[in-house]
């Protein structure tokens, strides 16, 4: 119960409360019309996106203890896991659009 | 100056997630929103790694290992997402969805050992021990991120092993209740941990672990390979929440609403996906799909009656005289590396003044959008690329149509057998053109595993072998008509 409690009462939990829930109808605006051309290289965008989990990653590796080495070891593989999300996801999407373009370009 | 930067970038981070998503959405500017995105993500990261305090001020450590986990992550993603084929796109995409999901597991992972290890000793002295004093609210923003985090990992793994054929579909009879009670207990252990902190919380906490991996793979493996795109899309939207618990646990804006967006986007994504293909979300997710199949392929091997096969030949003076030429294709053109052939044999028929037109079926190929991307690779223009209503429209005026390793896309069963598993997906109506000419390896039915009932229809012809190889000999027989 305290939970529930908690996600009201607390100013900051409330802040993130209303940002996830304003994110959702965001989400929803932003993407209700897409040409089905575009599914794949936007779901390939969104998964980049995620990437951003790599941020935690990085907090937590380094608040890490130096003599901590199992920490230390999770740390560092959380941080290269969440790096070839993002670099990964990017690098894929550019080369998936790149086509659109290189075929936009010979067209006229 | 520090307590502004560190926030304004988070800020920035976030609008331009919000900016990209929009670009993306475009055909013109997408290739900018991609980089919009990278740039604000780069900018994320750069401010918490040089900016970023805890409560008491500390700045955060370990500089060597952090740049020795971005540049190792960055060399190898690189690589691997230039090497990809373009064939094998799908797949990438799954795979670095599972990454992120498998880096958000280890985040709360790592957190709850920091929660219940390091001040032992101070709570002991008033009596209590260390699990009782993590609050609920963070307690349980470890935990479902977790879960979520392992599942997204675990299922995107499988569907990755299943997209590119290492690992073959798996049921077994009450499997979905299986993996109801799975998810049942999942939640019970994680809201008696947080509820009663019993002794065993940590043992308990690693069973809850291992539960969601398992879960994760349960989860995929019944699910039929034509549903996967649904699937990656649906994990994809997972990753993104895990992302945003997070955010909730280190109260960092850019992760929650970048997670938050993309959970809320992909479900939209994964929404669409389904209406494309005239199927509930539920249906998906208790893969009826599998059921059905067999039901299907059951009732489709009575008598079919005879299919008639085309010679190369014949096929290539058909189309040659031809007024307007139809291409459907499907999976078997990007497993047979067929697209630029494909593009080869459209130019030879143009010459001959034949107009040429792809009719894409919304999820012809794994993915959608899968055939775009392909024939886009192959320089194809953009205006040949008709969408399904569109090629319905043209069908009527057509000479031939030629299918191109797609099957269930093309089979009238979704509109005349109500006990098809496909029954009520809209297909590309080819039987309202005059010829059908179709290629495949063999007669086996498709990916979905149902027979097709258009390949014994009078209209049809077969024209059996490799799409690449059919299509280069068709080429040089046409350049001799």
């Amino acid at each position: 119960m305290d939970f529930i409690t908690n996600l009201f009462s607390d100013p900051a939990t409330y802040r993130l409360l209303t940002i996830v829930i304003l994110s959702i109808f965001l989400g929803i605006e932003v993407i209700s019309r897409v040409p089905s051309v575009l599914h794949t290289p936007l779901m390939s965008g969104a998964n980049a996106i995620h990437g951003v989990v790599i941020i935690g990653a990085i907090i937590v590796m380094g608040q890490a203890h130096s003599d901590d080495y199992l920490a230390l070891i999770l740390g560092f593989l959380s941080v290269v896991l969440g790096t070839l999300n993002v670099v990964g996801g990017f690098v894929v999407t550019d080369r998936m659009l790149e086509m659109f373009d290189k075929k936009k370009k010979k067209a006229p | 100056m520090t307590q502004v930067i560190l926030p304004l970038s988070y800020l920035i981070g976030s609008v331009t997630f919000i900016i990209g998503l929009k670009m993306l959405s475009h055909p013109d500017s997408a290739r900018k929103g991609n980089l919009v995105a990278a740039v604000g993500m780069t900018i994320a990261i750069l401010a918490t790694i040089f900016l970023y305090t805890d409560e008491n001020g500390n700045k955060l450590g370990n500089y060597a290992w952090i740049f020795g986990g971005l540049i190792i992550g960055s060399i190898v993603g690189t690589l691997a997402a230039k090497k990809v084929q373009m064939t094998a796109m799908p797949e990438m995409v799954s795979l670095f969805n599972g990454m992120g999901g498998a880096c958000a597991m280890l985040i709360s992972i790592i957190e709850f050992k920091h929660h219940t290890s390091i001040p032992a000793d101070l709570y002991e002295e008033a009596g209590a021990s260390a699990l009782k004093m993590i609050p609920g609210t963070l307690f349980i923003t470890i935990i479902v991120g977790m879960v979520i985090g392992s599942v997204s990992f675990a299922g995107s793994i499988i569907a990755w092993g299943k997209l590119n054929g290492k690992i073959k579909d798996f049921s077994f009879n009450g499997q979905h209740i299986m993996n109801l009670l799975l998810l049942g207990i999942i939640t019970a252990l994680t809201v008696y941990v947080v509820a009663m902190r019993p002794e065993a919380t940590i043992m308990l906490f690693y069973v809850i672990l291992a539960l969601s991996l398992v879960y994760g793979v349960m989860f995929v493996f019944p699910i039929g390979g034509a549903d996967m795109p649904v699937v990656i899309s649906l994990l994809n939207s997972f990753t993104g929440v895990a992302a945003a618990f997070g955010g909730f646990l280190y109260n960092n804006p850019v992760m929650l609403t970048g997670g938050i967006l993309v959970g809320s986007a992909g479900t939209i994504l994964t929404i669409l996906m389904c209406k494309a293909m005239n199927r509930s979300l539920k249906n998906v997710l208790i893969g009826s799909f599998g059921g059905g199949a067999k039901a299907g392929a059951g009732g489709g091997s009575k008598e079919q009656g005879n299919y008639k096969e085309i010679s190369l030949n014949d096929t290539a003076v058909l189309m040659a005289y031809a007024s307007k030429v139809m291409i459907i294709p499907g999976y078997g053109l990007a497993v047979a590396q067929a697209q630029h052939v494909c593009h080869e044999l459209e130019k030879v028929l143009q010459d001959k003044g034949v107009e040429v037109f792809y009719g894409i079926h919304p999820v012809a190929g794994r993915m959608p959008g899968h055939m775009n991307v392909l024939l886009a690779e192959a320089d194809v223009p953009y205006e040949k690329l008709l969408e399904m209503e569109d090629a319905n429209d043209q069908m009527g005026s057509t000479t031939v149509v030629m299918v191109l390793g797609a099957n269930d896309v093309v089979n009238p069963a979704a509109k005349e057998d109500p006990s098809s598993p496909i029954y009520g997906m809209p297909i590309l109506e080819v039987e309202k053109a005059e010829h059908v000419i179709v290629n495949k390896r063999s007669m086996k039915p498709g990916y979905a595993g149902i027979e097709n009932e258009l390949f014994f229809r009078p209209k049809t012809s077969m024209l059996f072998g490799d799409a690449k190889k059919v299509l280069q000999d068709l080429v040089s027989e046409l350049k001799q008509v």
